[in-house]
């Protein structure tokens, strides 16, 4: 017995994917097992801890709790996909690091793409509203204060320059 | 020659990023679910629907017949080929396997595990496997699980305590005679966890050529090669546990013995290499991850000055279904059992008891931040009962910094010290007569508000001596940790761990102590991890103690090296060490400093030139030290007096808490803390974990808890129903730093691992009270929803 495929076609991190996949495959395993992209975690698997978080189409969505044949024709961002061009750290991902806004990395890459999500819509957001952009994701082991340190940094960073 | 101390560090105390974060940030950390072995096989779990049965058959054979599908296996063959996990306290009946045989002791204990080719398919064979049950009586209440004719857990252990004894320390019967006052109440804190985002995984793969078993795990667990090769029957030799794997969060529970036995038998079994990751309701109702479930009954004798004579406090403990460390967390507290204060007279009655629950684990604190809770809940009833100033009834009874080391009266001696200076800082950085302003302002509008006050210690350096404390026959008197540090060819150095980190920045602690020491760039000094076969023994970071002891092992190491140095160039300079200066990594005569050996050179003899090395000293360039826990060693007198923690960290926390008074939500305005943990080696990483402790705290005290019905089923199996607080629940918080000290390690440093998250849930279980005080109300049960809230407002109201 073997399990019906479906063809699709995804952008992942500017680079096209096309590839055949069952209807049960979630966006999250398809990205970790078949593309090896294992930046993007599971935390949950029930849409809570957001450390699957990528962005669709610029939009960060639990990747959770979407099947892969679900983006079909769309364009998936996750972290290995916030890098610089030439490989270097992004402005947000130094910033993390300058502030120490993590400790065992596990919900990062998932806070790294709710944080770039808000500031590529809200270049100069307040500390209310970074707070409400990662609200949809937990950590527990930074209480979240540098995290938001990290985004104020990354912030003033890119409007400065 | 011996290496004078520095008093001003170059680069311990400096803002300096963590190694370790780049991968992260980028998406290349190894996460155990990372690891991908070639051929490897998944497991899926058959767990119990009842709190207590007997199983009376399963059978196997559609999941056997399923879609890719090579094994089932069941208690019967596993509980046959593979010996008991350890039992810390001395109840030998009480055995302990990741799968359940004849009988299940709580619901989602594990019946059988599925090993297909994916995930995808072990669940979809695991769900055709078929149990019958037989209901047995259970018991989840622990105070009916110590009643008479109760249901046992664990019937050939023949009752449900695990553990019970009364410590008397100094004349607690007279000081409570003679007290002109006394206060009595009982203190509960719920079953919560610190819960981390990553689940726990472990894959293994047996070698038939090499006769190993290679294990990685998301592991934070002392002695775990050992217990796992135990369980397994195999010779401590043949289990290599790979340290080189990200551990997504621990702060302590990552202890995955059962599944690294489990899986490491598959592995063995079938020839195939196996992985085993916990999905979430796996993880929050089998993963042996839950925490202390505890009730204090208090008692504080103290004098209308607020002069407090003497604590009695009985704490019962429900461990759940099975006995691992958990018992031991009623143990630690002994070293700290009075918190910051100097209270003469001392009764502790621990009593470890289980019912039909998910076992428990070690949690961050290792039961010292219910402890403080409830030490701290005394001293706020008792300055309500004097209508005395909760603050200047603390600092009356603060032990003062001119009374350290200063020893308690269960035996463990507090190092050093000023409370008094730090909650002093705090306050002061809180501006607290304008929060008390704030609080009444707020009252007069008509608004629930409180302010909220804990001071308590964080012991640390992680000994282990309450395991011998417990169960004499476990006679452990050492912890210790070491590290390799290694100058190659090149001149560059590399230190070697033998544990794997969850957070902490380990890398960043051992790269920054060598660098310091030998005077060489941290940024480019390398930090790695041997296996559990190549690594100096370690005993894992827990009990707050790898700043303290990898901290001071990889100083050791690096003062080794650096004496070597210095005795190549004495060789080579025909002079004695003293008459040479150690700087940058290159050696000098004293007052001719053009007489010099830099470190490549100094490098190229101990590599290459043997015959310019001095007779005794090894060639090549490495050292290592094996450190035992300072003030480690010693055995409990007859009464129970013994030292557990050598170092005593100190913080305060002030809190201002608004509840909604018509839904009885609370909301934290202000949080300050104050810290005194010695000296900083990272400032960022202590503060990191401070702030990250003070959120769980604030979990413990209002949202989080492991419910469970009568029937005994897990009623939060989800982040639903297991509420974790996020950004928009923790408040930006503000640390001040205060240092004293340590006399006893290298740099003055202690340990901060456990920071924030014992004391936080003190401090807002006393502002809750005081915005209900007011009202008449109180609560003293954690975690204190909005539901327990707006109950205890909506009775006093109904009472008005």
């Amino acid at each position: 017995m073997s399990e019906t495929l479906y063809a699709i076609s995804v952008e992942v991190n500017g680079k096209p994917r096309s590839t055949q996949v069952p209807a049960r495959l979630s966006l999250v395993d398809w990205l970790r097992e078949d593309l090896c992209l294992t930046g993007t975690h599971i935390g949950c698997e029930h849409g809570i801890c957001g450390a699957c978080s990528v962005m669709l189409d610029g939009d960060p969505v639990r990747s959770c709790l979407m099947y892969a044949v679900q983006a079909n024709g769309h364009r998936v961002t996750t972290v290995e996909g916030l890098a610089k061009p030439d490989g270097s750290l992004s402005v947000l991902q130094d910033s993390f690091c300058e502030t120490h806004g993590l400790q065992c990395g596990y919900c990062t890459p998932g806070m790294l793409i709710a944080s770039q999500a808000l500031l590529d819509s809200n270049p100069n957001p307040t500390e209310g509203q970074i707070r409400d952009a990662i609200g949809g994701n937990l950590c527990r082991c930074t209480g979240y204060q540098q995290i938001v340190e990290a985004v104020q940094l990354a912030a003033e960073r890119t409007t400065a320059k | 020659m011996s290496v004078p101390e520095k008093t001003s560090y170059r680069y311990i105390g400096a803002k300096r990023r963590a190694k370790e974060h780049p991968r992260f940030v980028s998406g290349r950390g190894r996460f155990v679910a990372d690891i991908a072995l070639p051929g490897m096989k998944h497991v899926a779990l058959v767990a119990s629907p009842h709190a207590s049965a007997r199983i009376v058959s399963i059978d196997t054979r559609a999941a056997l017949a399923s879609p890719g599908v090579l094994h089932v296996l069941t208690g019967e063959e596993f509980c046959a080929n593979t010996d008991s996990l350890a039992i810390g306290v001395d109840a030998p009946k009480v055995t302990r396997f990741a799968l359940a045989r004849g009988v299940v002791r709580y619901a989602g204990e594990w019946v059988a595990a599925v090993v297909a080719d994916s995930r995808a398919l072990a669940e979809d064979a695991a769900e055709l496997v078929e149990v019958e049950y037989e209901p047995l009586p259970h018991v989840i209440d622990p105070e009916k699980a110590l009643a008479p004719g109760a249901p046992l857990v664990h019937p050939a252990h023949g009752s449900n305590v695990l553990y019970h004894r009364k410590f008397v320390w100094g004349p607690v019967e007279e000081a409570f005679a003679n007290a002109e006052h006394k206060i009595a109440f009982r203190a509960v804190w719920g079953r919560s966890a610190t819960v981390p985002i990553e689940t726990f995984g472990v894959a293994a793969q047996w070698d038939a050529g090499t006769g190993i078993l290679d294990i990685w795990a998301s592991i934070q667990m002392p002695k775990f090669p050992d217990q796992t090769a135990r369980a397994l029957r195999l010779p401590g030799n043949a289990v290599r546990v790979h340290y080189d794997v990200d551990v997504g969060g621990s702060y302590g529970v990552k202890r995955g013995i059962k599944h690294t036995v489990l899986v490491g038998y598959l592995a063995k079994k079938l020839g195939v290499a196996v992985r085993l990751i916990e999905d979430r309701l796996e993880n929050l109702r089998g993963g042996d991850m839950q925490g202390p479930d505890r009730f204090f009954d208090v008692q504080l004798a103290f004098d209308a000055d607020g002069a407090i004579r003497a604590m009695k406090m009985r704490a019962v403990d429900d461990v759940g279904a099975y006995a691992g460390r958990s018992p031991f967390q009623l143990g630690k507290p002994v070293t700290a059992i009075c918190g910051p204060y100097a209270i003469g007279a001392i009764e502790y009655e621990p009593t470890s008891v289980m019912t039909n629950k998910t076992p428990q684990e070690a949690v961050r604190g290792f039961g010292q931040s219910p402890t403080n809770f409830a030490i701290e809940r005394a001293i706020d009833r008792a300055a309500r009962h004097l209508g005395m100033d909760s603050i200047e009834l603390r600092k009356k009874n603060f032990i003062r910094k001119d009374q350290f080391p200063y020893t308690i009266p269960s035996g463990s001696t507090y190092d050093s010290g000023d409370y008094h200076a730090v909650l002093d800082e705090t306050l002061a950085a809180i501006g607290y007569a304008s929060l008390v302003r704030a609080r009444d302002e707020a009252r007069r509008s008509g608004r629930l508000a409180g302010i909220g006050i804990s001071t308590c210690l964080e012991p640390s350096g992680g000994n282990s001596a309450f395991e011998v404390l417990m169960n004499p026959k476990n006679e452990n008197t050492t912890w210790m940790d070491s590290c390799l540090v290694r100058v190659d060819l090149s001149g560059s150095i590399t230190g070697v761990i033998g544990n794997s980190s969850a957070g902490q920045g380990h890398e960043s602690l051992v790269s920054t102590v060598v660098g310091e020491i030998l005077e060489r760039d941290p940024e480019t000094i390398r930090v790695v991890r041997a296996d559990s076969l190549t690594a100096l023994p370690s005993n894992s970071p827990v009990g707050s103690r790898m700043a303290i002891m990898l901290g001071g092992a990889a100083a050791g190491a690096a003062k080794r090296i650096k004496e070597t140095l210095i005795a190549i160039a004495a060789h080579n300079f025909e002079c004695s060490p003293e008459d040479l200066e150690y700087r940058d990594g290159g050696v000098s005569l004293k007052g001719a400093s053009e007489k010099k050996l830099a470190w490549d050179q100094l490098v190229e003899i101990a590599h290459r030139k043997f015959h310019k090395l001095p007779p005794g000293i090894e060639p090549g360039l490495q050292a290592k030290f094996v450190w035992e826990v300072p003030t480690g060693g010693a055995l409990p007198t007859p009464e129970g007096r013994i030292q557990i923690y050598p170092c005593y960290a100190f913080e305060a926390h002030i809190v201002l808490v608004e509840i909604d008074p018509d839904t009885g939500k609370p909301s934290i305005r202000k949080y300050v803390c104050g810290h005194d943990c010695g000296v900083m080696i990272n400032p960022d990483i202590v503060h990191g974990m401070t702030y990250g402790g003070i959120a769980h705290g604030i979990g413990a005290a209002l949202y989080e808890k492991f419910a469970y019905t009568e029937d005994g089923q897990l009623a939060s199996g989800t982040f639903m129903d297991y509420l974790i607080p996020s950004a928009m629940e923790v408040p930006g918080l503000t640390i001040v730093d205060h240092c004293t000290p340590s006399p006893l390690t290298t740099f003055g440093q202690k340990g901060s691992g456990e920071a924030g998250y014992l004391g936080a849930p003190a401090a807002i279980a006393n502002a809750v009270n005081d915005a209900l005080d007011p009202l008449g109300a109180s609560i003293d049960i954690l975690p204190m929803s909005h539901l327990a809230i707006w109950k205890a407002i909506g009775t006093r109201k109904g009472a008005a």
